[in-house]
């Protein structure tokens, strides 16, 4: 019971200090320490109301415990890592978002294809991955090739449509300035409509660093060799392992921050021109 | 006497709309020389942007000839023989004022040193040098406007469209910039068409005004400036300008006349 104690013991303190800090000045300190204190006053909690009440680690594992299971496994972590998020979901995202990109300057030029393709690409998103993925799994084999094209098939729809609508981004007299130089399509394109998308483009992107990791995960509870964090939390679940679960868990969050935060961050320098990136 | 820049014979435009035809322009003849700083008022939907636009091959005829610089307005076009200043600057924010007037540069293909030779230049005649590396939206909306000016004057046309460049600028500003246009007029002798919907603008830029009425978009009057090519600020009390202000307020009446 005393951990319990400590526990909201913690959380009063901690509370107290976070109100402090959020009516001092903003700066790079209380931007920072306000949110981690934050996630340590969340941990302490969970870690207390664990060991104070005696919760069952098939239930929930504490904290301290994954940490555990976390430093001692981190060979077989860093081996589902390479399988799922570099060998699955990174590769299908590179060749996902690219060929979307690709199709997007295509559907853009031809009026053909923006009636044609998109209506039809509409409708392959619709498919329920879960139906998908044992579908891909089946054509592409049990290594990560079908979970890169299970991702492939995830992503690609939503980069479609932000790049179809970013190209269509820049306004009328953009355009027409374009023509009164006599630019031809591909300098109006290079100078005008993809630098106008960018915001667009990386909104897409951004988007699909989630979807990348949750459909290559996805896809490995179908079937997949003996690593990979899919096959990993699906078996350690039956193993009622449920911190290696959680340590899993933790790797995928991780990943998927760091992830979306590398592309955010070059968003951040790409698109430094829009209202919504500028300072000051 | 020299063939006209722009020459335009019985031209009309008519835009199918769902509405209906709309007679944006009907039967426009006019001849612009050389040299010439011609206005275009009226009031809105008169058809005075959709000519401007005719010239510079942003649309169509639907009847009567065109020619700028003796051709077609799209050979004319494609031989980049003119600038064109729109409403609003629309400068490109990911560009650097400098980089917003090498733009047609680099679309036209003229060398590195030669751009930045031309980039210098033009900053210089539109008072922004030192700007060069700044971004748009760090400008003020006049600044902005000056820098696509710059952008227009930086390749070799010798024909400037404008279209109500100055419209969304606050009456000082607006002022000091048409002061700075004539000076740039006469520094580089470049034939200005341009659209306006203020009188004293009008009058105090051109040589020749050309007034229009819409339904259907026509020319009632045009005015040949009497008024001297060298205009100080406060030409504009003269008992000349006051009176040529005064024609072109009473054709802007007769164009109404049968709307009420």
């Amino acid at each position: 019971m005393n951990w319990a104690v400590f526990a909201l013991g913690f959380w009063g303190v901690a509370w107290w200090i976070n109100l402090r800090l959020a009516k001092m000045p903003r700066s790079r300190v209380t931007s920072f320490a306000i949110p981690a204190l934050f996630g340590i006053t969340l941990l302490v909690l969970w870690e207390g109301a664990v060991r104070g009440f005696g919760v069952n680690p098939v239930l929930l594992p504490a904290p301290s415990a994954i940490a555990v299971r976390f430093a001692t496994s981190i060979p077989i972590l860093w081996t589902d890592f390479a399988q799922t998020f570099i060998k699955g979901a990174l590769s299908g995202y590179l060749i996902g978002c690219g060929a979307a990109f690709l199709t997007a300057i295509a559907v853009d030029r031809s009026p053909f294809l923006q009636k044609g393709l998109l209506p039809v690409g509409n409708f392959v998103a619709a498919l329920p991955i879960i139906g998908m993925a044992p579908i891909l799994v089946m054509w592409f084999g049990f290594d990560w090739q079908s979970k890169s094209a299970v991702v492939v098939v995830m992503v690609f729809f939503p980069m479609l449509v932000n790049t179809v609508q970013g190209l269509q981004a820049s306004d009328h007299m953009q355009r027409d300035l374009m023509h009164t130089y006599g630019a031809s399509y591909p300098q109006a394109l290079m100078r005008l409509r993809l630098p106008a998308a960018m915001p667009f483009v990386f909104n897409g992107l951004k988007i699909c660093t989630t979807l990348a990791l949750i459909g290559a995960i996805v896809a490995e509870f179908f079937g997949s060799p003996i690593k990979g964090m899919g096959f990993r939390i699906s078996t350690e679940v039956g193993r009622l392992a449920l911190d290696m679960v959680w340590a899993e868990i933790a790797v995928a969050a991780l990943a998927g921050s760091a992830f979306y935060g590398c592309v955010a961050m070059i968003e951040k320098a790409v698109t430094f021109w829009h209202p919504s990136q500028r300072r000051g | 006497m020299a063939e006209p820049v722009i020459k335009a014979e019985n031209l009309s435009l008519t835009f199918e709309t769902n509405d209906g035809p709309v007679h944006a322009l009907k039967d426009i003849s006019l001849a612009i020389n050389k040299g010439e700083f011609v206005s275009f008022i009226g009031p809105s939907g008169c058809g005075k942007t959709t000519f401007l636009r005719v010239m510079a091959d942003l649309e169509k005829p639907t009847a009567g000839t065109i020619t700028v610089n003796g051709v077609s307005p799209e050979a004319a076009r494609m031989a980049r023989a003119y600038g064109y200043v729109f409403q609003a600057a629309g400068l490109y924010p990911w560009r650097t004022i400098g980089g917003n007037i090498r733009l047609p540069l680099e679309i036209m293909g003229y060398d590195k040193a030669d751009q930045a030779e031309r980039v210098k230049r033009v900053l210089e005649l539109v008072d922004l040098a030192g700007f060069e590396k700044k971004f748009p939206w760090q400008l003020s909306g006049g600044m902005q406007q000056r820098a696509s000016i710059a952008r227009a004057l930086a390749f070799d046309a010798d024909i400037l469209l404008m279209d109500e460049p100055f419209g969304a600028l606050d009456e000082i500003v607006r002022d000091h910039l048409n002061e700075q246009l004539l000076k740039l007029w006469a520094k580089t002798n470049k034939t200005i068409a341009f659209v306006t919907h203020s009188i004293p603008e009008a009058v105090y830029l051109s040589t020749k005004i050309v007034v229009m009425s819409p339904r259907p978009g026509r020319i009632t009057d045009v005015i040949d400036s009497p008024l001297p090519r060298e205009r100080p600020l406060d030409i504009r009390d003269t008992p000349e300008f006051l009176e040529i202000a005064h024609r072109v307020r009473d054709g802007l009446r007769a164009g109404h006349a049968y709307d009420d």
